[in-house]
């Protein structure tokens, strides 16, 4: 094995160096910098010519490549001619072929450093355009929605019974699970403090209300947020990079009521069915809770537990889980329909329907618990 | 012969995507019953001019006529009257994935006619049988080979006999065996339909065998450099680049 890359100096003229190399040259080895031979250069005075000398050149490879370049960039810039017959053919070939297109100079992308001020107003004008679509979005969902009502709507019905299927039946394990766990949570937490006062059975009241009201509808909401809304967002998302979503408007048909309006439609009637599945979950989960209590027992936590609840809880809670359905479908299908067209795109766009879905029944819940206490019901 | 009569005419149309021009300056006419090829290196506004043609993406400036309807001015309601008669193919055939084959090519004739079921489930055999599909109906997109989901995409385009068919880049990604039927395939539906054609590509033989009229985009001074049928353009052009195009860079 020959040892590493080392380079040698002459000066056989007043005017001219040349540059021996030995050794092998590759990449991953410590090799030599053209810096060496820049600073010999200007040590060296004034050199109009460099020459170089291989004989004793062992393996080389990309390593040896850059380093020329380098090299041939720093002497084209203090006009000083490069004779490259000493190299090896090889070398000069690929040399040649790496100068044969010039440098595009506007198309490499600039990193001009950003000052804060400007990123500010970047994200500043991102958010009100982020805005802007957004209303824009409902709106054409608003006017899809009218033309459905008026028997207008181009979409097809088989896709609509499968967007049913998929949000309903398909989520009802999930659904169940969920809602089961957090009821029975509530009903834990609840007696521990409840049992302070010898109160234990209000824990039936707070199960009941605190489920049929506002945490039904909440968990189903994300639940289907994260499992449907980012499906629908991969969705069209994958559509739009595959040209589908253009095919579609080259047959004048509007995406918004081929694609968006079903997955809307599905979801609003839907989630409040599958939040109605949830109560019943949720109150199941909480009288499980309740065998483990001394002073109350299950038929004492049902006796509570409907003296409880009124209808208008009920009520609430699935207005609630209709406008938590629109929600998570606006979400999923805007984000899909702005999907940029690659496979990050995408994934990107999955993440954000699901942070905006979620985000968004947050917001709706505090504006509805709001409504409903000013309104006193 | 017949009187070469005037079906899409681009006027003084520039495009570009913000602030970066793609291609500017470009006038030519599509005439009826043309194949025309638009061709160009890669990277030079082919496909761009292609979406501007079927209405997704407006020109920054400048017009283009369907007939004698100035498209980018026309109510949106016209603009899809317009684009209803053209049937497009795209690069990937662009078939909507949770449809079988046969679904997919009936979707747009569900849309506009009024035939029933048994009338559209002939017509769709019709055009399957046209792009040699025959018994593919009930395929998914995904159970199919690329060149297959091309002739697909190329039933589907046909399916409302359009009067102008956009091919996007046909026989890219595909066998020179594949990729010549699907020259044959134009070519025979272009003679036996009377159909103008608008096919983007940058291949040669492609280009030599359907074309009868084309445009030149050169993407190094960004503009169209020359129009007119393919063969004729390599004979008498001087223009270096487009010799250079039309003979592979083996003539200087």
């Amino acid at each position: 094995m020959s040892s590493s890359g080392e380079l040698l100096f002459e000066q056989p003229s007043q005017d001219n160096l040349q540059v021996i190399f030995s050794g092998s040259w590759k990449l991953g080895e410590p090799l030599p910098s053209a810096d060496d031979v820049r600073q010999k250069i200007e040590s060296a005075g004034p050199i109009r010519q460099i020459t170089f000398n291989t004989e004793k050149l062992g393996d080389w490879d990309s390593g040896l490549l850059t380093f020329l370049r380098k090299l041939w960039k720093y002497c084209s810039k203090s006009d000083i001619a490069v004779d490259s017959s000493g190299l090896p053919g090889g070398v000069r070939q690929l040399l040649e072929l790496a100068a044969a297109v010039p440098e595009k100079k506007d198309a490499r992308k600039s990193e001009g450093r950003m000052t804060f001020l400007s990123y500010l107003g970047d994200q500043t004008v991102l958010f009100f355009n982020g805005a802007s679509e957004l209303l824009a979005f409902i709106g054409e969902a608003v006017v899809a929605f009218l033309r459905l009502f008026q028997g207008k709507a181009q979409y097809r019905r088989t896709d609509l019974w499968l967007v049913m299927e998929a949000c309903s039946g398909l989520a009802l394990p999930i659904v169940a699970l969920i809602s089961f766990l957090v009821g029975m949570i509530l009903a834990f937490i609840g007696a521990i403090q409840l049992a302070l006062f010898g109160a234990e059975i209000y824990v039936a009241d707070l199960v009941g209300i605190a489920m049929v009201r506002l945490m039904a509808a909440i968990m189903t909401g994300i639940v289907m947020a994260g499992r449907t809304g980012g499906a629908f967002a991969a969705q069209l998302g994958t559509m739009q990079v595959n040209q589908e979503i253009d095919a579609l408007k080259t047959l004048g048909l509007s995406p918004i009521e081929f694609l968006v309006l079903p997955r809307m439609l599905a979801l609003a009637l839907l989630m409040p069915l599958l939040s109605l599945f949830a109560n019943v979950m949720g109150i199941l989960g909480g009288a499980v809770a309740t065998i483990t209590l001394p002073d109350v027992n299950i038929i004492q936590y049902f006796d509570q537990l409907v003296g409880a609840v009124s209808l208008w809880d009920l009520w609430i809670g699935i207005f609630s889980s209709a406008i938590f359905g629109v929600i998570v479908a606006v979400a999923g299908c805007m984000r899909g329909m702005q999907c940029g067209r690659s496979a990050s795109a995408v994934g990107d766009a999955a993440t954000s329907a699901v942070v905006t879905a979620i985000v968004g029944i947050i917001v709706a819940t505090a504006i509805i618990t709001i409504m409903t206490n000013v309104l006193g019901i | 012969m017949k009187q070469p009569e005037p079906h899409i005419t681009v006027k003084d149309l520039t495009m570009a995507y913000g602030d970066f021009v793609v291609m500017r300056d470009l006038t030519f006419t599509i005439n009826r019953g043309d194949v025309f090829i638009i061709m160009g290196g890669s990277g030079c506004g082919k496909s761009t001019m292609m979406t501007i043609l079927i209405g997704l993406k407006p020109p920054a400036k400048g017009k283009v006529f369907y007939d004698d309807t100035d498209f980018w001015a026309s109510e949106p309601d016209i603009r899809d009257q317009i684009i209803r008669r053209a049937g497009v193919m795209y690069q990937s055939g662009a078939l909507w994935s949770s449809m079988t084959l046969a679904e997919n090519v009936a979707l747009p004739i569900e849309t506009y006619t009024n035939l029933t079921p048994a009338e559209i489930r002939d017509t769709v055999e019709l055009k399957m049988a046209l792009v040699g599909l025959a018994g593919f109906e009930e395929f998914y997109p995904s159970e199919i080979s690329g060149g297959m989901q091309k002739r697909a995409g190329i039933a589907r385009a046909m399916a409302l006999d359009p009067e102008v068919l956009f091919f996007d880049e046909p026989s890219a990604g595909l066998d020179p065996v594949s990729a010549r039927r699907l020259d044959d395939l134009i070519l025979q539906l272009s003679e036996s339909l009377s159909t103008t054609m608008v096919v983007v590509t940058h291949e040669l033989a492609s280009i030599f065998a359907i074309g009868s009229n084309s445009v030149f985009l050169d993407a190094s001074i960004r503009t169209m450099t020359a129009t007119g049928n393919p063969s004729k353009l390599l004979a008498e052009t001087q223009d270096p680049t487009l010799r250079l195009f039309l003979t592979r860079g083996e003539q200087t």
